[in-house]
């Protein structure tokens, strides 16, 4: 019955075989670590951002005249509301702190090194498309910090040469930040880039399926048709997909079960701590909702110290080390486009600094360093030393690729083991 | 079916006029989709020119108005602000008002149609907050000799009364003098000039 049930499906849709290829018999590095549990615990958080989402539109008023109103009604009246409003902004918080963890696993273990590269500008591209959508979320709640947070970034289009100034207008819909801007970033939120994420995730799982999962070896499990003996390749059953183009070798185990329940691991332990901030701060200190934010949106007053929240904080630092505005804000945004430019900057052909030059690991740590130390500069008030700070940092931050295009090509590695160890 | 021989070239042409005909016809519906993001006609109608009654500004005071929902300052400057005005001329970025920042007749050392009041777009030109008027001495902390300007809390930047900016600070830009005009001695209409349509 069960049975037949399956078949009738299969038969219209290819349920089993996906769930096969993807997850049942998908060969997944057995030596996969604690590094590589960000992915899964991204598609929770945005899982959790979608479905707090929804709940909230139900509440939210996205008016100039209303939003402010409606967000204190969702925390003080809606049954509940509070808790879906924290989950949502803890959510986000949480959402970029696993997603740049992820990031950082990509750039220790090459993971954006050829055959990746796709796999990594969809990562990118997901991470641009994550800030556009928590930016506009951030305006939503129409605070003082929502107001003129918008007003510095949308100005930041003001900085293009001629047409700067109408496009800002046409992005507001208003000579200033206005209700007519709040409308358009909630549609943008609410549908426009959720639609633009959840198919750039599907597109990431799928290019990374299609490639394989890097390890940190960075030691290929797909081999060469032919190139393994019998007694070399994996014991699993894994689907005709690959065994049919590759010879997996015994050092892959199927991504469910093994995989998912390490990944669970890691969730129980993440969910500890999400919950500790839900319940106990919200508001993690004023980082992850500002206090000026508890004020509604004045355009006649400034707050005395406008910040973007902390996951924007690294490249606002860049954008101010600039003294010139123009050049600040394409210093911000080639920041990013450095990074989506690795695979081709990075001309080693070893992938893990498990296995590469002393250099390279000195670099990779100066790196993530400087970027949570310009993170800093960038989050706290302006002061005369800061400004040298942020210049060298923002230095440092560009160096770091530089040095890596330059001693990539001839760089001294170790021997790649033969197996996963 | 009929046998007559494939005519590539025909084939060619209706691909390439089907193709400009669609690719037309998509511009074409994406017009209303992006001309929908201008400012409505009621942004447009809220955008309007604002009367302001000068007559009341005493001297040294400094009186906001709305206008386009940015905060206009109209200062009425004192002989002695206007004196100073000359003094520290070397240590500001563009003090002859060279980069278009106001209309025509603004382009002085005042910045302003007449001497005596000062009209500024008080956002600050490098992300667009609102500078503090730091008056009588309380401007020295941040320029030394000069008593009286505007000082930026978001990012430092420091203006003149005729809103120039010093050097060294983010602001890239003297401050906005918007389109204005005198209507009679005691009124101001800000959005419009004279001449101008």
């Amino acid at each position: 019955m069960w049975q037949n049930l399956l078949d009738w499906i299969e038969y219209r849709i290819p349920m089993m075989r996906v769930a096969k290829m993807h997850a049942m018999e998908y060969p997944a590095p057995k030596n996969m670590n604690f590094w590589y549990v960000f992915g899964f615990l991204a598609t929770i958080v945005l899982v959790n951002q979608i479905v707090t989402g929804i709940w909230l539109t139900m509440s939210f008023e996205p008016s100039a005249e209303r939003a402010f109103a409606s967000v204190e009604y969702i925390m003080r009246e809606v049954d509940y509301g509070y808790i879906i409003r924290y989950m949502h902004s803890t959510g986000a918080s949480a959402f970029f702190i696993v997603v740049y963890l992820h990031m950082f696993r990509g750039m220790i273990y090459g993971s954006y090194q050829k055959p990746r590269e796709l796999l990594w500008l969809f990562g990118m591209f997901i991470y641009l498309a994550l800030m556009a959508e928590a930016f506009m979320g951030y305006v939503l709640p129409w605070g003082q910090m929502s107001y003129w947070g918008a007003q510095v970034i949308v100005s930041l289009f003001g900085a293009i040469p001629v047409i700067g100034e109408d496009l800002t207008v046409w992005i507001q819909g208003d000579y200033v930040i206005s209700g007519a801007t709040l409308n358009r970033f909630f549609a943008l939120h609410v549908i426009a880039l959720p639609l633009v994420i959840v198919i750039l995730v599907f597109l990431h799982i799928v290019a990374l399926h299609e490639v394989g999962s890097n390890n940190p070896d960075g030691v290929e499990v797909k081999r060469k048709k032919g190139s393994l003996k019998e007694e070399e390749k994996t014991k699993f059953k894994m689907h005709e997909y690959y065994t049919n183009k590759y010879d997996i070798i015994d050092d892959v185990v199927p991504f469910f079960p093994h995989i998912v329940l390490k990944d669970l691991v890691a969730f129980c332990v993440f969910l500890l701590a999400f919950c500790y901030v839900l319940f106990f701060k919200p508001e993690m200190g004023g980082y992850f909702l500002e206090a000026p934010n508890f004020e509604i949106a004045n355009p006649l007053k400034t707050p005395a110290h406008i910040f973007p929240v902390w996951y924007f904080t690294p490249f606002y630092a860049i954008l101010k080390a600039v003294p010139d505005k123009l050049f600040g804000v394409i210093a911000m945004f080639a920041a990013i486009i450095m990074l989506a430019l690795l695979p081709w900057i990075d001309r080693g052909k070893v992938k893990s600094w498990r296995y590469r030059s002393g250099i390279h690991k000195y670099n990779l740590i100066v790196f993530a360093i400087v970027f949570i130390f310009l993170g800093y500069l960038g989050g706290t008030p302006q002061e005369p030393w800061k400004v040298t700070a942020s210049q060298i940092c923002t230095f440092l931050y560009f160096a770091f690729f530089g040095l890596l295009w330059l001693y990539s090509k001839n760089e001294k590695t170790k021997p790649l083991p033969e197996r996963i160890g | 079916m009929s046998n007559a021989p494939v005519d590539n070239s025909r084939r060619r042409f209706l691909t390439i006029a089907t193709s400009v005909v669609g690719g037309v016809g998509v511009a074409g519906a994406a017009v209303p989709f992006i001309a929908s993001w201008n400012p409505s006609a009621k942004a447009k109608a809220a955008g309007a020119d604002v009367e302001v009654d000068i007559s009341k500004v005493e001297p040294g005071q400094l009186l906001r108005v709305e206008w386009r929902s940015k905060p206009v300052w109209i200062v009425r400057r004192t002989p002695e602000l206007l004196a100073e005005l000359g003094k520290h001329e070397d240590l500001l970025k563009d003090p002859a008002s060279e980069e278009p920042q106001q209309p025509e007749f603004a382009k002085n050392q005042y910045r302003s149609l007449k001497e005596e009041y000062l009209v500024l777009v008080g956002i600050c030109t490098h992300l667009g907050c609102s500078p503090q008027h730091l008056k009588d001495g309380a401007f020295e902390e941040q320029v030394e000799g000069v008593p009286d300007g505007f000082f930026c809390p978001c990012h430092g930047s420091k203006f003149d009364m005729a809103g120039r900016v010093f050097s060294g600070v983010p602001a890239p830009l003297n401050l906005v003098v918007p389109p204005y005009m005198y209507i009679d001695d005691n009124n101001i209409l800000i959005g419009t000039q004279e001449g101008a349509a």
